[in-house]
């Protein structure tokens, strides 16, 4: 059974004092799919990915990675695995190059087989160009990526990333995605975190959130997305006295009744059909002659999966915050 | 039985090279700072500098070649102490930075990166040593104790050097943070190197003082130094015997490797 598994975990529990960071995790990563752990600040994940990855002994329960034990088998999951921790680990004194071939030297290989493949990678992940620059100049995206480059020398079966994206802008984050997408095509066995269900969504087969060291649900985005309504329509009246019109004309569109705030905004619940009900709410407004702004479709984000999984927001969360 | 032995020696031989790897990776980047040149070998020779011709004229030895033969092994001494400053920055800095967790999710040898710091840090000392050695000669120092003498004093000064980056390995690794390391990595080494024999002879203490100077690690091993590169026997103010020095150094490495080791596997 755990051999179509890259990851098994059972009963997973670590405490740090009073802190319960994972209080009784389960998990399976089927081979070459990409799991996708989801949560906010101080849910766990960073200490997951740490056991996990054989840098921290877990208090109880039992962690299997390529069919190894972590705490038993220490030596032998290391072997099989890559990790990108939540900040890029490279040694900014170093060149690009210089980064990756010390670990290949690290690997075993010899002086040549450590160039070839450090100019592999720099050549897949776009830093050919600033290969022998010092990696202090380089962008935080194109840090994250010579860091993600770095754990993959050694060619892991299974891969460990921790916030890949957090902190980059937009198209850093786009570029970061697209290799990511590239090394599950070829077969590697991905667990992810984020505080992103947009990254999530893209790039997890399966998705399990975090919160407070336990699972709070599971399931593929769109098993999530259900659980929350999925997409929101939302637009805003000019004049709050049409509040009541607007309300009565979009009436229907969407999944239950359109609901309003104080301040004229309203929102019609879309479930998967977003730019469907965007189409049929813009006819309606249209024909009742409604001066509305701030149209559109916007997706479910974490903020609304934890709203509708816990009741209360992601951050909102005091106590775990002053324990970091 | 036999395999084992195979696995035991591999083991150790693919230790040695990962250490040695690391030893390298971290030798490169200090050359590549400059304030950690300036740090290691620019302070040092100023140090040298300031002392001899600043205080040396204040101070009186009593012996042959005047202060600047009793300064040299003292000051040597000071630097072996202050070397470790670097071990215990690198490895909080290391560590908060996060690329220790990348060897150590790594398929290397547990001991890799703690030999390898300190591998690099011995090597950095011992360059410093010898600059200082030239910097002395040009100021009037000298060697009287025969080569011997002279290899020995730069041998005592490295297990000195080691001795002291493996307190500040635990320390930086106990602290984890850069910045405290910044602020109190280091403040266990004043009293310890200037409340001893290495820039005054103890004699000019006062009493309740000399008690302390006379009988710590560093006025022990500055002493033996002492003795060793100026050819005299082991006697006040020249360190009363050649091996307690040493012995204190064995000591403390005894107590702050398992320390260190513990720390780092928690870290
Ligand atoms: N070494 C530690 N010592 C004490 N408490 C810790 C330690 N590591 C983590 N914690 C606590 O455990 C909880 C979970 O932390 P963890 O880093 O796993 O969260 P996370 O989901 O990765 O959060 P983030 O999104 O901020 O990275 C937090 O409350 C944190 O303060
Ligand atoms: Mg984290």
């Amino acid at each position: 059974m755990t051999n179509d598994h890259a990851i098994v975990v059972e009963g997973l529990h670590k405490s740090f004092g009073d802190v319960h960071a994972l209080a009784g995790i389960d998990l399976v990563v089927p081979r070459g799919s990409v799991l996708g752990v989801l949560g906010p600040n101080g849910a766990g994940k960073t200490t997951a990915v740490k056991v996990l990855t054989t840098l921290l002994a877990p208090d109880s329960g039992r962690a299997i990675v390529d069919g190894r034990d972590v705490v038993a088998e220490a030596e032998a999951v290391r072997r099989s695995i890559g990790l990108a921790g939540q900040s890029a680990a490279v040694v900014d004194e170093l060149s690009g190059r210089e980064n990756l071939e010390f670990i290949g030297r690290l690997f075993h290989l010899s002086a040549a087989e450590s160039r070839t493949r450090a100019s592999e990678l720099l050549e897949s992940f776009g830093l050919t160009d600033a290969a022998e620059r010092r990696a202090k100049t380089y962008s935080g995206g194109m840090a994250r990526r010579l860091d993600l480059a770095l754990s993959l020398v050694a060619h892991p079966r299974v891969l460990f990333l921790d916030e890949p994206t957090t902190g980059l802008d937009p198209r850093a984050r786009n570029d970061m995605w697209a290799v990511i997408r590239q090394l599950v095509a070829e077969g590697t066995t991905l667990l992810l975190t984020t505080q992103y269900l947009e990254e999530a969504d893209e790039l997890a087969d399966d998705i399990v959130v975090f919160d407070h060291g336990k699972v709070i649900a599971q399931g593929t985005a769109d098993d999530l997305k259900d659980t929350i309504g999925g997409d929101v329509v939302e637009f805003t009246v000019e004049d709050k006295g049409t509040v009541a019109t607007a309300l009565r004309a979009v009436s229907g569109c969407g999944e239950g009744e359109p609901s309003a705030t104080e301040e004229g905004e309203i929102t019609v619940r879309a479930g998967r059909n977003g730019s469907a009900v965007l189409l049929e709410v813009v006819r309606r407004l249209d024909k009742s002659k409604l001066t509305v702004f701030g149209l559109g479709v916007r997706r479910p984000s974490l903020d609304d999966v934890f709203l509708a999984l816990t009741g209360h927001k992601a951050d909102d969360d005091d106590e775990i915050e002053g324990a970091a | 039985m036999s395999t084992y032995t195979a696995d035991l020696t591999s083991k150790l031989r693919f230790g040695a090279y990962d250490a040695l790897v690391l030893t390298r990776r971290n030798l490169l980047v200090w050359f590549k700072v400059p304030a950690f040149i300036v740090f290691t070998v620019i302070q040092p020779v100023m140090f040298t500098l300031l002392f001899r011709y600043v205080f040396g004229g204040a101070i009186s030895t009593g012996l042959k070649g005047g202060y600047v033969s009793f300064l040299l092994p003292g000051v040597i001494g000071q630097t072996a102490a202050f070397t470790s400053f670097g071990t215990a920055i690198s490895l909080a800095f290391e560590l908060q930075k996060g690329t220790i967790d990348r060897l150590r999710s790594m398929p290397i040898a547990r001991s890799a990166v703690l030999l390898g710091r300190l591998g690099a840090d011995l090597i950095r000392l011992l360059i410093t040593v010898l600059i200082m050695i030239a910097v002395g000669y040009a100021v009037g120092f000298r060697f009287s104790g025969g080569v011997g003498g002279a290899a020995l004093m730069i041998v005592y000064s490295l297990l000195m050097g080691l001795a002291m980056c493996c307190i500040s390995a635990f320390i930086g690794l106990a602290i984890k943070d850069e910045e405290s390391v910044q602020a109190f990595g280091l403040i266990w080494v004043f009293p310890l190197t200037f409340v001893s024999s290495a820039f005054v002879p103890v004699a000019s203490m006062p009493g309740w003082l000399q008690a302390f100077a006379n009988n710590q690690p560093v006025s022990q091993m500055v002493g033996a130094m002492r003795a060793l590169a100026l050819g005299h026997p082991p006697q006040a103010p020249y360190g009363d015997h050649l091996w307690l020095g040493p012995l204190w150094m064995v000591a403390v490495m005894a107590v702050f490797i398992p320390l260190a080791v513990r720390t780092y596997r928690r870290a």
